[in-house]
């Protein structure tokens, strides 16, 4: 600190500063965007294909209204025919947002869930991603003969123990999922062109 | 003081997490097991050897009164470019401290060597320091992540001990962080007396 202070050396010092420093980042970010973006575009096709049946044909994203939030979902085709839907769900969970990615059939049952991002306590709600028995349970859940809820309200839900807030978060949002899809699939069904806006549900907050 | 004091000053006399108290926010937050406290304090481990260089670098020719800003935005300048690295190449720790990342540049351990030490030395000694006071942390931070994660989920570095159950899951949370810490200090500062 041998310099003294006076108008010109800070400003001068400064703005040296910040310009090397933003120079040094726009280069690093110029090496490691694309392999940023492959990666993220990896863990969303690993998620993808994780809910889903193998075969078929995946579209790109497309834009839907899934509990109020604007989500996307992809649809996954054989031969002209939807075999089933993946859509992005998000929830408030215990400790944050809970994002799935939730794999439906036209019919309405669940293929499979993976959670995206989870901000959940660890040991306690963040083992809706580890619970094998508690992940399994999503596997072919025909939501017409079993009611989408956590035992503790009457439903078919196994609970994680000690973290209730957690699976009715989970259980929401597969149905938030199923909801928004019903529109998507029923405008399939019909042939109408109209893209579903609105299956949000006003006293969701 | 030689290099090597340098080095194991900020491991056990200048321990900044046992004996100090710096960078208590990050210490508490992300030490639910030992892996993560690990990665946490490997992290601004690489932050404060190259900030410290750095700074120690460019300390004789900035002007008194604009010094902070400038260190501030050097520490900000290494801590992005560590996560544009994290998000590329190791996902999986970047999705677990994520958040706690871009904290590393208000971390008052950071700083705290850069005014201390970095702009009074020369790049070499600033480079050795910043490496004692990095491991330091990140000791610190693995033994008490350790020592949560035994307690809280009976696991360690992430491998179950075998035919156990769920564990003392206060541990794994907030006040077990406050407790362990405090038990953890006691114990530390009791064993730097004796010698």
């Amino acid at each position: 600190m041998a310099v003294k202070s006076n108008l010109v050396n800070m400003a001068v010092c400064l703005l040296v500063t910040c310009l090397v420093c933003s120079a040094i980042l726009a280069g690093v970010y110029a090496v490691t965007a694309a392999p940023i973006a492959e990666t993220n575009a990896k863990l969303l096709r690993a998620s993808i294909g994780a809910v889903l049946p193998e075969g078929g044909e995946l579209s790109d994203a497309q834009s839907l209204t899934v509990g109020g939030q604007p989500s996307e979902y992809y649809t996954l085709s054989e031969d002209g025919s939807v075999k089933a839907y993946a859509v992005k769900s998000t929830v408030v969970g215990f400790g944050g947002p809970l994002t799935l990615m939730v794999g439906l059939t036209p019919e309405g049952v669940v293929y499979n869930t993976s959670v995206l991002s989870h901000q959940e306590t660890p040991g306690l709600g963040a083992k809706c991603n580890t619970d094998e028995k508690f992940m399994a349970q999503w596997k072919g859940f025909d939501t017409a003969q079993k009611i989408l809820k956590v035992k503790k309200d009457g439903g078919d839900v196994d609970a994680i123990t000690a973290s209730t807030i957690t699976s009715r978060a989970y259980a929401t949002a597969i149905q938030n999922a199923l909801d928004a899809i019903k529109g998507v699939a029923s405008d399939a069904v019909s042939g109408a062109s109209v893209k579903p806006e609105n299956t949000e549900d006003p006293s969701d907050e | 003081m030689s290099k090597w004091q340098l080095i194991t000053k900020g491991l056990v006399k200048d321990n900044p997490t046992f004996v100090l108290l710096l960078g208590m926010c990050p210490t508490l937050a992300t030490t639910t097991s030992a892996i993560n406290g690990l990665s946490m304090g490997l992290a601004t481990l690489f932050v404060l050897v190259l900030s410290n260089m750095a700074i120690s670098a460019i300390a004789p020719v900035v002007p008194d009164k604009v010094h902070i800003p400038v260190y501030i935005v050097v520490i900000a300048t290494f801590v992005t470019l560590l996560q544009f690295l994290m998000q590329a190449y190791t996902p999986d720790i970047y999705a677990t401290l994520g958040l706690f990342i871009p904290l590393i540049v208000v971390n008052c351990i950071v700083l705290g060597r850069a005014e201390a030490f970095a702009n009074k030395h020369g790049v070499l000694d600033s480079a050795l320091d910043g490496l004692g006071v990095g491991l330091g942390f990140t000791l610190s931070l693995t033994v008490l992540g350790l020592v949560r994660e035994l307690l809280g989920s009976l696991s360690a570095f992430g491998w179950k001990i075998p035919g156990t159950g769920d564990g003392m899951l206060a541990f794994v949370m907030a006040p077990g962080a406050f407790l362990c810490l405090g038990y953890l200090m006691v114990l530390f500062n009791k064993f730097i007396a004796k010698k």
